[in-house]
C-alpha cells in the first residue's frame, strides 16, 4: 500500500542553492518533515498550472527535519536534467509548489549497531546522508562510496561527510579520487571494515554490479531504485520492475509501492527491454 | 442554488457525473488515500483480464507535449484474484463500481462475462475493445466494426440479467459513428470515448524508439479536441445512446465541454497522475460551472452544444 503517511501539501520554497551540477532546494511542509524517513521520496508536480507538463517528477529526499519551533524542512537535491527538473530548479524563494510526500518505503535501520556501506552515485548520494545520520545515531560504523562519471557530479557536502567514517571517491575521468566506478572499490572496503550491510542509490547498471558484489561477499544489499514514474502513487504502473516477493513468486513490482529501496537480491535485474522468464503473468 | 447532478447510464444511477478512467486508478485503494471513493460518481477499474498477466516491459512511459505515452500492456491480476480481493474492498468503500474488462479473443469476454453474472454490487461493465485481437492478427477489436460487434454480442449473451454495457471505443477509426452502430446493434447500453490514440516517440539521443513496445497510447490534455469531437459526432448520430466521454480533462472547463458535446459522464485518467485529488477537484469545478451557466439539473446540460442541429 501507499506510505500511509503520504499528504499533498503546496509547500513554500525556502532556498534554492545551485551545488556544483545540482541544486540544493528546502521545502516548507509542517509537521509532515516528521514523517519523512531516509530512503523515502517526494512527487512534485512541476510547470505550473498551465504546464504542458502533466506528470509529476518523483526526487529522493535528501533530508527532513521537524525543528523545536514546529518549522519542518523538506531538502531535496535536484540534478536539472529534463525539462520538469530544469522548471523546479528555476523556481525562486516564496514561490509555492505542489508536492506529495512522504512516499515509497525507507531504508531498513538495524537494532544492533552494525557496520554499514553506503554507496551512491551521482545525485544518487541524495538519500545517503540522513541515513549516514540515523546510522550513526544507533551506533553503527558508517563507510560512504560516491561515485560520478566527473568530478562536479560528486554531491557530497562538508555536513555530510562529518558524517561517515571514511569517505572514498570515483570518477569515471579520474578527475577526483579514484579512476573508475564504485564498484572497483566495493570488494576490498568491503573486507577491509566488515562490512554487514550495503546501502545504495544510484544507476540501475549501477545497483545491479553492486548486487553482484554483495551476493559474492555474502553482505545484505538494501538499494533505493531509479524508474521512471508518472504518478509516484501508485496508480500509473510505469515504473514497475521483477522483483520476487515473499511468496517466491517474481511479479512486476511497483517501484513506488515496494520501493524504492529493496532488497537487492530479489530484483531480477533486467536490460533486455523484455519481461524476463519466470515472471508471473509473462 | 443547488442543481441535480446526478446522472444515469443505461437505467445506471450515479450520485455526480464524475468516474475515474479505467487504467489510471487501479482499483480505487491508492486513491482512497487521498479522499472517499464515495466522493466520486463511480470508480472504473483497470481493464481486468481472464488470466494473470505481467504487461509489458519497461519503459512503459513517456511524457509528450500535454500528455503521455504509455504501453502498461494490462498488468493485471486476472479476474478470479480481482473478484477475491478488489471488488470485496472497493464494495466495503461503498463505491459505486464499473468494472472494465478486456481480452484477446471473443471467448476471452465470454469467459469474464460468465464470471461476472452473478457478482454484486456492480453498477455497470465497460468492455474495452480497444486492445489487440489474438485471433486477427492483432488488429485491434475497435478498429473493425464485425470483430467489435462480435465481442459486444459475446458480453451480451453471457452477461445476463440488466448490467448495462458500456463499449469502450477506440478514436483511431476512419468513421466513428461506424463502430458506434455496431456495438450498438449487437447490444452496448452505452460508449466510452474515447481510449487513447496510438503514437509514438524516438528517443533523438539513443535514436530509438523510447518505449519498449515502440508504440504506445496517447492521453492527456493534447488529445482533448479530438474527444470532444468524437463524443459530438456520435451524439449527433445517436441522440440517446448514454456516453461516457473522457480523453484529456483536466479541470471542471473541459469536463463541461464534454458533456455539452454529449457526455452524460465523465471520466478521468492522465489528470490523476498529475494530481490524485484532480477527480473530486474537477467534478466540484463541473458542479460550479453547471450552476454558472444556469443549469438547475446536469442532465439538461448534456449535449447542450447540439442545441438547434437540425
Amino acid at each position: 500500500m501507499i506510505n500511509s503517511k503520504a499528504i499533498q501539501i503546496s509547500a513554500e520554497i525556502i532556498s534554492n542553492k545551485k551545488v556544483g551540477a545540482y541544486h540544493h532546494m528546502v521545502f516548507s511542509v509542517g509537521e509532515m518533515a516528521a514523517s519523512c524517513r531516509p530512503g523515502n521520496f517526494v512527487a512534485v508536480s512541476v510547470g505550473g498550472a498551465s504546464s504542458s507538463l502533466v506528470l509529476r517528477r518523483a526526487f529522493a529526499i535528501y533530508r527532513a527535519s521537524l525543528r523545536s519551533d514546529g518549522i519542518g524542512l523538506l531538502e531535496l537535491v535536484i540534478a536539472p536534467q529534463g525539462s520538469g527538473s530544469k522548471w523546479l530548479v528555476a523556481q525562486d524563494p516564496g514561490d509555492q509548489v505542489d508536492l506529495i510526500a512522504p512516499l515509497g518505503t525507507a531504508f531498513g535501520i538495524p537494532k544492533e549497531p552494525i557496520n554499514a556501506l553506503l554507496v551512491g552515485g551521482g545525485y544518487g548520494s541524495a538519500p545517503l546522508f540522513s541515513l549516514a545520520e540515523t546510522l550513526k545515531s544507533r551506533g553503527c560504523r558508517v563507510d560512504m562510496v560516491l561515485g560520478a562519471s566527473t568530478a562536479g557530479k560528486i554531491y557530497a557536502p562538508l555536513e555530510g561527510k562529518r558524517s561517515v567514517n571514511s569517505l572514498t571517491i570515483t570518477t569515471d575521468d579520474g578527475s577526483a579520487g579514484v579512476a573508475g566506478r564504485v564498484s572497483d572499490v566495493l570488494s576490498s572496503l568491503i573486507r577491509e571494515n566488515n562490512v554487514d550491510v550495503i546501502y545504495s542509490c544510484g544507476p540501475m547498471a549501477m545497483l545491479e554490479a553492486i548486487t553482484i558484489i554483495s551476493q559474492e561477499a555474502d553482505v545484505l544489499h538494501q538499494c533505493s531504485v531509479e524508474e521512471s514514474m508518472a504518478c509516484g502513487i501508485g496508480v500509473c504502473m510505469t515504473c514497475v520492475l521483477p522483483v520476487e516477493g515473499g511468496d517466491g513468486v517474481i511479479r512486476m513490482t511497483r517501484s513506488c509501492i515496494e520501493g524504492p529501496v529493496m532488497d537487492g537480491n530479489k530484483v531480477l535485474w533486467n536490460k533486455s527491454r523484455e519481461i524476463p522468464d519466470g515472471v508471473w503473468g509473462k | 442554488m443547488s442543481i441535480n447532478f446526478s446522472t444515469s447510464i443505461a437505467g445506471a444511477f450515479f450520485a455526480n457525473p464524475i468516474f475515474t478512467a479505467s487504467g489510471c486508478a487501479g482499483s480505487g485503494k491508492e486513491l482512497s488515500h487521498f479522499f472517499p471513493l464515495t466522493s466520486l460518481g463511480a470508480v472504473v477499474t483497470k481493464s481486468i483480464m481472464v488470466k494473470p498477466r505481467s504487461g509489458r516491459a519497461t519503459p512503459r512511459m513517456a511524457e509528450t507535449p500535454s500528455g503521455m505515452l504509455n504501453s502498461i500492456g494490462l498488468q493485471g491480476p486476472g479476474i478470479d484474484l480481482f473478484l477475491e480481493n478488489d471488488i470485496p474492498w472497493l464494495r466495503d468503500q461503498g463505491a459505486r463500481i464499473i468494472i472494465s474488462i478486456a481480452g484477446e479473443s471473443v471467448d476471452d469476454y465470454a469467459v469474464l462475462a460468465r464470471k461476472l453474472r452473478n457478482v454484486p454490487g456492480i453498477s455497470a461493465l465497460e468492455v474495452n475493445i480497444s486492445c489487440p485481437n489474438v485471433e486477427n492478427r492483432g488488429q485491434v477489436f475497435a478498429c473493425n466494426p464485425d470483430a467489435a460487434s462480435a465481442v459486444i454480442a459475446a458480453v451480451r449473451r453471457n452477461i445476463g440479467g440488466e448490467l448495462p454495457i458500456i463499449a469502450k471505443l477506440s478514436p483511431d477509426v476512419t468513421d466513428i459513428t461506424v463502430i458506434a452502430e455496431s456495438v450498438i446493434n449487437a447490444g452496448a447500453d452505452g460508449l466510452a470515448l474515447i481510449n487513447t490514440l496510438l503514437g509514438m516517440v524516438i528517443d533523438t539521443t539513443s535514436m530509438s524508439p523510447k518505449l519498449s513496445q515502440k508504440t504506445g497510447g496517447l492521453s492527456g490534455p493534447a488529445i482533448r479536441p479530438i474527444a470532444v469531437r468524437a463524443i459530438y459526432q456520435v451524439r449527433a448520430a445517436f441522440p440517446k445512446i448514454p456516453i461516457v466521454g473522457m480523453g484529456g480533462v483536466t479541470n471542471g472547463r473541459d469536463a463541461f465541454e464534454l458533456v455539452l458535446a454529449g457526455a452524460n459522464a465523465v471520466s478521468i485518467g492522465t489528470a490523476t497522475f498529475g494530481n490524485p485529488m484532480a477527480a473530486v477537484n474537477i467534478k466540484n469545478e463541473l458542479e460550479e460551472l453547471c450552476q454558472a451557466r444556469g443549469f438547475s439539473s446536469f442532465a439538461d446540460a448534456v449535449s447542450f452544444a447540439h442545441r438547434g442541429d437540425a
